[in-house]
């Protein structure tokens, strides 16, 4: 019997996990201090780590908002790891009641605890799976009954081709993706970069070998091949930009240099 | 809105300063602008707790918990927010109560505050620590689940497999096997469970094996495939095909070995069996000739200075018991011979085979096959000498024995057997119960005759005999009266071969018929082509051979009268010659085609008189017209003077022959004086060398004319 892709041989909370990491820079407490340390060490490095991620959260919001004021109303929100506050689901459906939301990842802590999150909210659900095999993703039970392929979606890939090798042809599974939505579907996408860190890369790199002493390699890619995964999309306006200079909302003068590192985007097929 | 001065606008004013203190430390995704009107009703319930009687603790606790629910979890925001409100809450919501009086109330809201906040944030971290907390143990649930479920199918599988599966740790300790495996051993799991892999040592074992087994348990090979055995508690062997693999923990190091093996016990036993079948012969259990020609070809292909020797054995007159007593008793007798070899072939490089039927070999091997095989050969026959009893009979065992012996590396196994098998032959021509050295001159007859044997067919086909004439010279005139046609074979590769060479050949192989016909045929066309040349000269004559195939031939006479009819020769031109051996004890139904010939007019001439047992009664009653004197009463005449009493037999015999009315014919004439002398004695026709050697039909036409002319 094969193991399915998601499937960890064991839950070892004494390995750190990155939806948890996440969660600790978001001064959430869904995490163990395995996590917390893993997250200290990556901060010694980059100290504004937090900013990085609250800027994150912050873009996910407007491409949220601004998808469902496009009128779609399915999102696919694939390593969506632990849901602190402000998730797509309480941005969409406010944005948009009755919206249709299906969280995807492959932490099993992270899917347990969306479960949780999630009990009672017919319109949202979240599949154990991995982006790297998307056909897996687009069979699951979730995704047939709560998203209509034959309309348009919205897939959010926020902070995770990050985390994912050119070994495990992340274009591959993008493009996969892309073919299986309808026209008009949006990918709504953030990645981090050594493009603008406000320290340099040799600095950065420290945080980067953290990841990889947690066996969860971190894919810094410049902003050509960060390009590349809209790949058959047109971009929606701005373009490919550092987080705060995607449609912002207020002056971003008050966003701290830290929310500059990775771009974002947001595309949308024809 | 109120004014900017009013109460409403200094409110504001506070909540801006309050979110921009406190925004760069929040983790909120709202922007400060969202953030500041999250913090607007807060600044409005301590402004009015600021100024309020009762209660105000309470709402200061309310606000502060409020700011932990808008996601300001860094402390560093509440020191901030206290800050705030310390410097600027009594100034911008103060109105203009007692300044005193308002920064107690202030001070007394912020410890409510901070105790609100501590007390939700706490709450908040416990909840949050206990959802996580939750949702490890849930997804561990799920993990542990999936994982008993495969755990499950795999032991199902470890189980039910038809293999044996065994896992050991790398020090060789056996955790677990399953039931096959125990199966295989013999039963009881907990005999193996506390072995350890190393003892199972076997005496079979290829060397490689235990250095594959190192190398596994090393880290340095991933797996390994072997054929082993092993010995069961009882002590019985067990066959199986081995396949080792190495198992890693996740981080690559190696862990524990898995043995995956499959009982091949009985398939080796079946194996076994069947080569031992496909090798032994069934009756007496001796090998075959597979396993004999396997042996003598790794022996032939053995190094420089090696030597073998065979003796080839074939019972004299077995197939005279066989007919007399039976099969059964034949076979008996066949096992009986089959056990007194084996005994004689003891020796480490000897062996005994039976070929099949009553044939046997002996082979022995080494640097010193030379005198060996000579013993090895007398042993056999001295193992041959006791007799055999078999129903209560006394048989006594001959054999014929041909021995070939010789270094490695010359001759191939077939060319050996084949010169064993010629040797075997002359031992048993020349009376049996003897051995012989193989001999290559002997070979060489024995493969040339054989050689001559199988290509008869073809050369009458091809057109490769053809025939020489000796002429027969009238001893009172020395005329040429005839000739005698002698058939001559020019083989292609041999040269020109006379009958001696080729007629018993021919004889045995039953070619004589049609290559007769074709002497016949040939001869009398000739005799009419000198027929039509020389009428001058009287009638010539054509003396043709009968071989004692061709005269029971139910064909003869009618061939012999197509051939003369169809020539237009008249019978009085033809002489049939016929042995006196062949005639020796001929019934009538033999003689019947001779004496049809010879009324007919055929002259029938007994050819070799004085050679065999010469039956003088019985000339009588043969349809003979001729005697042909052997030459070697000719022989005896050479010498001078001649031997009287030869000189007197001859004359005997020729008187006899006259009395008879047979004319008579002398062979082997080749000097004058014999001639004369044998004119003296009465006989009336010779051939010779004296005359002519055997030669083409045109030289007899050049005799003829000289002797015409003469």
């Amino acid at each position: 019997m094969e193991r399915p892709a998601w499937a960890p041989r064991s839950i070892d909370i004494s390995v750190p996990s990155v939806s948890r990491i996440y969660d600790f820079y978001l001064g959430g407490s869904h995490n163990f201090e395995v996590d917390r340390e893993a997250a200290r060490k990556v901060m010694e490095f980059l100290p504004g780590l937090p900013k990085t991620m609250q800027a994150n959260r912050a873009f996910m919001r407007r491409a949220v908002r601004y998808a469902a004021a496009e009128g779609i109303t399915q999102f696919l929100d694939i390593g969506s790891g632990i849901p602190t506050f402000g998730n797509v689901h309480e941005v969409a459906q406010s944005a948009s009641p009755g919206a249709r939301v299906v969280y995807v990842d492959h932490d099993p802590v992270a899917v347990a605890h969306s479960e949780a999150v999630l009990g009672g909210n017919s319109d949202a659900a979240v599949v154990a799976a991995d982006l790297r095999k998307p056909e897996e993703i687009l069979a699951s039970p979730q995704v047939l009954d709560l998203i209509d392929l034959n309309r348009p979606v919205a897939l959010l890939l926020v902070a995770i081709l990050h985390f994912v090798e050119d070994a495990d042809d992340p274009y591959r599974a993008v493009a996969e993706l892309r073919e299986a939505l309808a026209p008009g579907s949006m990918l709504i996408l953030t990645h981090a970069s050594y493009e603008g860190l406000p320290l340099p890369s040799e600095r950065a790199g420290g945080a980067v070998d953290v990841y990889q002493d947690i066996r969860n390699p971190l894919i810094m890619r410049s902003r050509d091949e960060i390009a590349r995964f809209f790949e058959g999309y047109d971009m929606v306006e701005p373009g490919l930009v550092p987080m705060p200079l995607w449609r912002p909302e207020s002056s971003p003068e008050d966003e701290d240099p830290y929310a500059f590192s990775g771009f974002a985007g947001v595309g949308r097929t024809a | 809105m109120g004014e900017p001065d009013g109460p409403e606008g200094r409110l504001r004013r506070f909540a801006t300063i309050w979110s921009r203190a406190v925004f760069p430390v929040t983790s909120t995704s709202l922007t400060r602008v969202e953030f500041e009107a999250q913090l607007l009703p807060l600044a409005r319930r301590l402004s009015e707790a600021l100024r309020a009687r009762n209660h105000t603790a309470d709402e200061a606790r309310a606000v502060g918990a409020a700011l932990v629910a808008a996601h300001c979890t860094d402390p560093e925001a509440l020191t901030r927010t206290l800050d705030c409100i310390d410097a600027y809450l009594v100034l911008y919501c103060g109105g203009d109560g007692p300044q005193e009086d308002l920064r107690a109330r202030s001070s007394r809201l912020q410890h409510a505050m901070a105790a609100g906040y501590a007390q939700a944030l706490r709450e908040r971290t416990l909840a949050e620590q206990e959802s996580i907390a939750q949702a490890a143990l849930a997804a561990q649930g799920v993990v542990a689940q999936a994982l008993h479920a495969s755990e499950a199918r795999f032991r199902a599988v470890f189980e039910g497999a038809a293999i044996g599966i065994s896992i050991a740790d790398l020090e060789g300790n056996i955790l677990q096997v399953n039931g096959a495996l125990s199966r295989m051993f013999g039963g009881a799991e907990q005999n193996l469970r506390s072995r350890n892999v190393t003892e199972w040592t076997h005496p079979e074992d290829a060397p490689q094996v235990w250095r594959l087994y190192e190398e596994l348990v090393r880290g340095e090979r991933e797996h390994y495939h072997v054929e082993k055995a092993f010995y069961r508690p009882d002590g019985t062997v067990l066959w199986t095909n081995l396949t080792v693999s190495l198992l890693r923990d996740a981080d690559g190091n190696p862990q524990y070995q898995l043995a995956l093996m499959e009982d091949t016990t009985e398939r080796r036993l079946l194996n076994l069996r069947l080569r031992y079948e496909a090798t032994h012969d069934a009756l007496t259990g001796l090998p075959n000739r597979t396993l004999f020609f396997e042996r003598l070809e790794k022996a032939l292909n053995g190094a420089e200075g090696q030597r073998f020797g065979l003796c080839y054995l074939d019972l004299d007159g077995f197939k005279t018991i066989n007919d007399s007593l039976g099969h059964a008793a034949g076979d008996r007798l066949l096992v009986e011979v089959a056990d007194r070899l084996q005994a004689c072939a003891t020796a480490p490089g000897e062996m005994v085979a039976r070929l099949g039927g009553d044939e046997f070999v002996a082979l022995t091997t080494g640097p010193d096959t030379e005198r060996e095989v000579d013993e090895l050969a007398a042993r056999i026959m001295n193992a041959l000498l006791a007799p055999v009893r078999i129903d209560g009979r006394e048989l006594t065992v001959r054999g014929s024995i041909g021995v070939v012996e010789g270094p490695a590396g010359e001759r191939g196994p077939a060319e050996v057997l084949r010169s064993a098998d010629i040797t075997m032959y002359r031992a048993k021509s020349a009376g049996g119960n003897r051995f012989e050295l193989a001999d290559e001159e002997a070979d060489a007859r024995a493969i040339t005759r054989h050689g001559l044997t199988t290509a008869l067919p073809t050369a009458l086909e091809r057109g490769e005999f053809f025939i020489e004439y000796q002429p027969l010279v009238h001893l009172g005139d020395g005329s040429v009266r005839g000739a005698e046609a002698l058939v001559r074979w020019l083989h292609p590769q041999h040269g020109v071969l006379g009958p001696d060479r080729f007629i018993p050949l021919a004889e045995h192989t039953g070619l004589i018929v049609p290559l007769g016909r074709w002497v016949l045929e040939e001869s009398v066309r000739q005799a009419r082509v000198w027929r039509e040349r020389h009428s001058d000269t009287g009638p010539m004559r054509i003396n043709v051979n009968l071989s004692p195939c061709q005269l029971s031939h139910p064909g003869l006479v009618q061939d012999t009268v197509e051939i003369l009819e169809r020539t237009g020769v008249r019978p009085d031109a033809l002489c049939l010659e016929v042995t006196e051996s062949a005639l020796i004890g001929a019934d009538d139904d033999l003689l019947k085609p001779l004496r049809r010939l010879a009324e007919m007019g055929v002259d029938i001439a007994l050819d070799d008189f004085g050679t065999g047992y010469s039956n003088l009664a019985n000339l009588r009653r043969l349809p003979v017209s001729v005697l042909k004197l052997d030459r070697s009463f000719t022989q005896s005449m050479q010498q001078f003077p001649a031997d009287p009493v030869d000189l007197k037999i001859v004359e005997g015999i020729v008187t006899l022959a006259h009395s008879l009315d047979l004319t008579v014919t002398v062979e082997g004439v080749e000097t004058g004086a014999q001639a004369e002398q044998l004119r003296i004695l009465g006989c009336d026709t010779a051939q010779g060398w004296y005359y002519a050697r055997p030669g083409p039909p045109d030289r007899l036409h050049e005799l003829a004319l000289v002797d015409a002319t003469a």
